[in-house]
């Protein structure tokens, strides 16, 4: 009983106690805040990567593929059908991409960048990953067809849980049909311009610093061989799915710029799977973005219609019209076990040509190294907790000094060495408690309020201290698992009970007359 | 103090026991140590059962190597209710004796008995319960605990004996108790007090409440009014000679003061580590 009265009075009466705890406090705080923050990131990654990835992958060890995807899908299907939910083929292959882009001055220049394409399987795919789901117009989520669409492409980010903190995208409400009509009527008149200035002024057009276009020459040729004139303002050329970040770019003020809209053309040059290859070009019509969040692949991939690509690359048996493919993705049942199916499949094909991972294989370099960033800080952070450690012992050493007497009186009116060792032990034990939880309480109320701290001290600063443009995320995703707070608020209140066990020794082995006489 | 006191002793005493449940005045540790050991021969024996006593007490501390005697066969017995006092030189050992009567430490050679059974030998926990319930100490620094109130000082007895359940059911009981021990001493009014806020003569009188919290048989003294002025110090004596007188309490007194010593039944000289008279 006086335990407790004893240990709530001294935790009432000795401040320098309470001040030696603040360590742990800041400990757990700043331990719970990183372990949100990491195990935010970490999740978000993960249904990102996911979501692209798919549960399993079967990847030919040929850039040029395997014919028919039906055949192999169906051997799946019979190795491990039960757990399988869906499949979808692709073709990937690397490839350069071109389009225009008007600078402020108004002059044309054409950017290249390098991605990788990806022949889809339009009806399939969608069940296989998340890509349906982060296209930017409402219809063509529910079902991608990659035709243009006249208009209704969404200005505000779907995805964005926080619409406070979205920018709208001023630019995709002009997108589709509308503006690939208007910007052709403008490049008509453009063209007709030139045409009768060029007469006049010959060096002028030579001023315009234009790289060779090579698409321009053979989309002539081939008009000119058809016979028949293409009309940007009415067709489309086949469509095309790019990823946001290659055409579009964060400011710094989280607004999203785009080089390019749904509706303008893009050329795109890749190999052919003839040997040896040959480089040959096609042109698309942009019918939409896709923001998947992980700028690895909103800034790498762009979907294409997978026969039109199997058929480009020279991918179609002439005589039997089956396709080749490079992938098959495969959806599993949630909750199967993805290690032991890929083993399953591993046998199923020979390994000299086809690899069989899982989305975290495929990842495991990027999942290790986040892991591994998350133990180490713990590690670190728990050495703070322990340093606190110390000064709790040496703080309790100095009250057990400083409470020599009181052991003494305590002793002489029948404590026994046990009970004033409790005493000590309660008194860690609710340091520890009330640092914990303080800790607990200041790291929640970090991690809940995170964002806006990281915004007030944006504006402090002047730099914004979560750069949207950065991480393609508009907040800093957390997530409090309760395993965690609950073992690190444990390890803090085990510290300090620790560190209150030898002055608690000590105390209980002070001998009551010492203790008695001692001024 | 006031005249009552004795009435209202015996009023609370008889309020406290009527429960009946917590009082065990014998504790089982006691019992199971029967002594073996009789009075050694030369003994002056005395009228009345032997309360308290001790037989040949040796007791030297040790100083570097060389031990400094203090007590070298101390040797009296104190009967049921007598009041005596032990005056001696200061340093002569007198607080050492005390200690070693209360079991706050152990002698090198001899015996402490108590109602007839040696006690300095017993397990810690038979001693613990010893001077938890069955000795009342009293200090002339008063030995307050400094984060308590008067009350919960007179209280604290009571709470080391308890658990803190077995506390919380008799705490009305125990609170009251210690409440009518504050009023026995003239503190009622200063029962939220801490030590700080009190006088000496009233931390000591507090102290004394202590003391009796838990009814014991032995009152032991060391020096109670050694830190007051003669006046405070003439109260407490009077509170004490009341609660021998009224209380039947046995009462064993340090000082080193004849006048204060005077007030006792009787009176045990100690110079050189022995008894002399
Ligand atoms: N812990 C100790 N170590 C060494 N000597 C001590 C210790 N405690 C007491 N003494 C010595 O024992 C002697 C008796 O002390 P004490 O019993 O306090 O005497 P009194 O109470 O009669 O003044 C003194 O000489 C004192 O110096
Ligand atoms: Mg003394």
């Amino acid at each position: 009983m006086y335990k407790l009265l004893l240990c709530w009075r001294y935790l009432r009466t000795r401040y320098i106690a309470l001040i030696c705890i603040v360590s742990v406090t800041l400990g757990v705080a700043t331990m719970i805040v990183v372990n949100s923050v990491m195990a935010g990131f970490t999740h978000e990654m993960q249904s990102r990567l996911n979501g692209m990835l798919g549960d399993l992958v079967i990847d030919c060890r040929s850039m040029d593929g395997a014919p028919d995807a039906a055949a192999h899908m169906q051997t799946i299907r019979r190795t491990v059908g039960d757990d399988v939910v869906g499949m979808s083929p692709t073709v990937n292959v690397p490839a350069l991409l071109y389009f225009d882009v008007y600078g402020a001055n108004g002059k044309r220049q054409s950017v290249t960048r390098q991605i990788t394409l990806v022949g889809i399987d339009k009806s399939t795919y969608a069940d296989v990953s998340e890509f349906g789901n982060y296209l930017q117009h409402p219809k063509n989520r529910d079902q991608l067809d990659f035709q243009l669409r006249e208009n209704g492409y969404d200005t505000i980010d779907h995805m964005a849980e926080d619409m406070s903190k979205v920018q709208p995208r001023k630019q995709m409400k002009s997108a589709g049909w509308g503006y690939r009509r208007y910007k052709s009527m403008i490049e008509k008149q453009h063209a007709a311009e030139a045409a009768t200035k060029q007469p006049k002024a010959g060096d002028e057009k030579a001023e315009v610093n234009e790289p060779f276009d090579p698409f321009k020459a053979q989309a002539e040729a081939n008009g000119e061989a058809q016979g028949q004139e293409f009309d940007s303002a009415k067709e489309q050329h086949t469509g095309i799915v790019l990823g946001i970040g290659i055409c579009g770019m964060r400011l710094a003020n989280g607004s999203d710029h785009f080089l390019a809209l749904p509706g303008d053309d893009v050329k795109i040059s890749f190999p052919t799977a003839s040997m040896p290859p040959k480089a040959i070009s096609e042109r698309y019509t942009i019918v939409d973005f896709y923001e998947s969040k992980m700028n690895e692949y909103d800034s790498n991939f762009v979907f294409v219609p997978i026969r039109s690509l199997q058929e480009s690359r020279g991918l179609v048996d002439p005589t039997t019209g089956v396709g080749k493919f490079t992938s098959i993705q495969i959806k599993l049942k949630p909750g199967a076990d993805a290690n032991a199916i890929r083993d399953k499949l591993k046998s199923a094909f020979p390994q000299e040509f086809y690899m069989v991972s899982t989305w975290r294989d495929k990842q495991g370099p990027l999942l290790a190294a986040v892991q591994m960033e998350t133990a180490v800080l713990n590690v670190l952070l728990f050495m703070i907790i322990a340093v606190a450690g110390f000064g709790i012992l040496a703080i309790f050493y100095m009250i057990v000094v400083e409470k020599t007497r009181d052991i003494g009186i305590l002793k002489s009116l029948g404590a026994s060495g046990r009970g004033v060792m409790g005493i000590f032990l309660t008194y860690g034990f609710s340091l520890g408690l009330v640092g914990a939880g303080a800790g607990f309480v200041i790291g929640w109320l970090f991690v809940r309020y995170i964002n806006e701290i990281a915004d007030g001290l944006g504006r402090l600063t002047g730099q914004p201290v979560f750069d949207p443009s950065v991480y393609y995320f508009y907040k800093i995703p957390t997530i409090v698992q309760p395993f965690t707070v609950a073992w690190i608020l444990a390890g803090a209140v085990l510290i300090a009970v620790m560190a209150s066990i030898l002055p608690a020794r000590r105390a209980a082995r002070l001998h009551p007359v010492r203790a008695l006489r001692y001024e | 103090m006031s005249s009552s006191l004795a009435k209202t002793l015996a009023e609370s005493a008889r309020s406290f026991d009527s429960t009946g449940s917590e009082v065990d005045y014998e504790p089982a540790a006691l019992r199971i140590a029967r002594p073996s050991a009789k009075p050694a021969s030369g003994v002056p024996v005395l009228a009345g059962p032997a309360r308290l006593g001790c037989r040949e007490l040796f007791k030297s501390y040790q100083k570097g190597s060389v031990g400094i005697p203090v007590l070298q066969g101390v040797h009296f017995d104190v009967s049921d209710g007598e009041f005596v006092a032990i005056i001696g030189a200061s340093g002569s050992g007198k607080s050492t004796l005390l200690h070693l009567l209360g079991t706050l430490d152990k002698p090198d050679a001899g015996e402490v008995l108590f109602d007839g059974n040696r006690i300095d030998n017993l397990p810690a926990t038979s001693r613990d319960l010893l001077r938890n319930r069955h000795f009342g100490m009293i200090f002339q620094a008063y030995h307050l605990l400094p984060e308590l109130t008067a009350f919960e000082n007179v209280l604290a007895p009571a709470y080391i004996y308890e658990s803190t359940l077995g506390y919380w059911a008799k705490r009305k009981q125990y609170r009251q108790r210690a409440m009518e021990l504050l009023e026995l001493v003239g503190l009622a009014d200063r029962a939220k007090h801490k030590p700080s806020e009190l006088s000496g003569g009233e931390m000591q009188r507090t102290a004394i409440a202590r003391a009796l919290m838990l009814k014991p048989e032995v009152l032991l003294a060391d020096e109670p009014t050694g830190n007051l002025d003669r006046s405070t110090g003439d109260q407490v004596m009077k509170t004490l000679c009341e609660l021998n007188e009224k209380q039947n309490l046995t009462i064993i007194m340090v000082t080193h003061d004849p006048l204060i010593a005077g007030q006792a039944d009787r009176t045990v000289q100690i110079a050189e580590g022995r008894i002399v008279g």
